[in-house]
């Protein structure tokens, strides 16, 4: 049974076809690229699959359920976390708040804890807070752990996204341009770092990215799309020499 | 959780303020009317810490806060008033003025909450306006209510102690609500609400809970003002009202307890403390306070305390998230 499989997934805003007729097919374990030019629809595919834009046409199942009709948190507590282009990270709370946020659906303590923080409360806290320094740790954070996430460099509020991101425990880890802004030897650290966790933690991994780099690199299969439509499907190698998808980034007539 | 030396040091101060003030009202060195004064500053202390939560905390801007605050007077007034003046009357009285505006907070508070900022600021004002209205016609159904006459007769319950310790208590809930999982849901609703909500967070959940805890510290502050004054009045519920705890809000810096407290105190005294000018210069009350605000939001616009709070509420390695400044809506 596969991971996460998008069947003609459309997505209209208005009269723009933003995405339509995707399909996209994860197996358990897998690291896929999503790669096209600006405003080929790729964000949009994020955004439908947890749901904060619900597609017009088609479905998302996860884990061979539905995940029409949910809510983004309760997709996000299905096992799917995700990072933004544009880091929105919680600014002006701590890192380690930051990672504990996403620990909230399994605190798993109530009212009356958190009220007269009883010795559940008090236990349960400082599992959460341990396994939150484990993460911060993970990521090369510690030493941030008490500083606001709005005061951190750019670099490291990208880490600090994937800190809380796989603070879910999710299964499928969606990562919007996690290189953005990086120099060549931010971006190398990036890989052995995407690599580490989706061995460790057990994920699959669906990313967008611009540098070719860096996902020739990483992603064992690349999904190229081009106006909300599949362009290209298929390894690094394959994409490479694909006539159509050097027109879509580079125009007409580089290829001939 | 074992007493550790800072909560205990902590739990002799708050001990040792509280036998001070007594001292000095018992000896009439603060004589009846500041005591009053003292009284009232705590209360709307209480009603403060409440829209702290909602405001502050939750990024949720309410305009009605005072609406809640009436209900809980209204409500509690009602209960001593028909059946008596006992202590033990009076708890019930409380409690009832609490539950009542919870619920009212529930009721109203799941169809308006997921509006954002300034929409969520009028939808409250309206339904302030609301009770308003209704407190004025209560006669209608309940003559002992008054109605725009206003209510007479309330026995006079609300004493120094009680309305100490239940300040005590109130900033305690909140705080041990702050630090705990489900007050860090709160503030990821006032960071970045969508993000929170693809991060896992039920952000409906968060923002009722905030909504309805808030609105029941000011019940249980309207519980207390109805039985400090013999006399309750529809007007003392309106908008102005709901105003003055928003400023102590504001002023005292959102996403900081130790803020709010401290202007809540300050502001009634302020007020009050004003009144010893000369007779010429009384009128120019009103323009004193409102240059204050202007000055302040000039110089710290992230408010008195600018998210920060005193060692007392943290606790040990851990941060309460402080909030965002004074000069922007607390909405995603």
């Amino acid at each position: 049974m596969p991971l996460l499989e998008c069947k003609d997934v459309s997505r209209f805003f208005g009269g723009l076809k933003a995405v339509s007729g995707f399909n996209l097919t994860l197996e358990v374990g897998e690291l896929v690229g999503l790669i096209g030019p600006n405003g080929a629809g790729k964000t949009t595919v994020f955004n439908v699959i947890t749901q904060i834009y619900p597609p017009s046409l088609g479905t998302v199942t996860f884990q061979g359920k539905d995940l029409m009709g949910l809510q983004p948190y309760q997709v996000c507590q299905r096992g799917i976390a995700r990072t933004f282009q544009n880091i929105r990270l919680y600014k002006q709370m701590t890192a380690l708040d930051n990672v504990l946020t996403a620990m909230h659906p399994r605190a798993g303590y109530g009212l009356l804890g958190a009220f007269f923080h009883t010795p559940g409360y008090v236990r349960r806290e400082a599992e959460l807070k341990a396994e939150a320094l484990s993460l911060l740790d993970r990521m090369g954070l510690s030493h941030r752990a008490t500083e606001l996430a709005g005061s951190l460099p750019y670099g490291e509020q990208r880490r600090l996204e994937i800190a809380r991101a796989l603070a879910i425990r999710p299964a499928l880890l969606l990562l919007d341009e996690p290189a953005a802004g990086m120099n060549p030897n931010e971006v190398d650290n990036l890989v052995q770092m995407v690599r580490g966790i989706k061995m460790d933690f057990g994920l699959t991994i669906l990313l967008i990215e611009h540098q070719m780099g860096l996902v020739m690199n990483l992603c064992e299969r690349l999904v190229v799309l081009d106006f909300g439509e599949t362009l290209a499907e298929g390894n690094p190698a394959e994409i490479q020499a694909n006539p159509k998808v050097l027109e879509a980034y580079l125009g007409k007539g580089v290829s001939a | 959780m074992r007493p550790n030396r800072k909560t205990l040091i902590a739990a002799a101060a708050v001990l040792g303020l509280y036998v001070v003030i007594e001292l000095l009202r018992q000896t009439n060195v603060l004589d009846g009317y500041w005591q009053q004064v003292m009284d009232l500053s705590l209360i709307i202390t209480i009603s403060a810490l409440g829209l702290s939560l909602i405001y502050g905390f939750a990024g949720q801007f309410s305009l009605g806060h005072a609406a809640f605050y009436g209900i809980g007077a209204y409500t509690s007034g009602f209960i001593t008033k028909s059946y008596g003046d006992t202590p033990f009357w009076f708890i019930l009285a409380l409690i009832a003025g609490v539950t009542a505006a919870m619920v009212a907070a529930f009721l109203i508070g799941l169809p308006i909450l997921r509006l954002k900022s300034d929409y969520l600021g009028i939808a409250t004002l309206g339904f302030g306006i609301i009770v308003k209205v209704v407190l004025d016609n209560t006669d209608k159904w309940a003559p002992i209510m008054g109605g725009s006459r206003g209510m007479l007769g309330i026995p006079h319950l609300t004493t120094f102690a009680w309305v100490f310790w239940l300040t005590v208590a109130a900033v305690l809930l909140c705080r041990n609500l702050i630090l705990s999982s489900h007050g860090r849901a709160m503030i990821t609703v006032r960071e970045d609400e969508v993000a929170a909500d693809i991060m896992g967070i039920d952000t409906t959940q968060s923002k009722t809970l905030a909504f309805v805890v808030g609105c029941g510290l000011a019940g249980l502050a309207g519980g207390l003002y109805s039985h400090l004054y013999p006399f309750l009045h529809p007007t003392s519920f309106d908008f102005l009202k709901s105003l003055d705890v928003l400023l102590v809000v504001v002023l005292g810096g959102l996403g900081s307890l130790t803020g709010t407290v401290v202007t809540a105190v300050a502001w009634v005294f302020l007020l009050e403390g004003l009144r010893i000018l000369p007779e010429a210069f009384l009128e120019w009350r009103g323009v004193l306070y409102a240059l204050l605000l202007v000055v302040v939001m000039i110089t710290r616009p992230q408010g008195l305390m600018g998210g920060k709070e005193w060692s007392l509420y943290k606790s040990k390695g851990s941060s309460a998230a402080p909030g965002k400044g004074g000069n922007s809506r607390a909405s995603a």
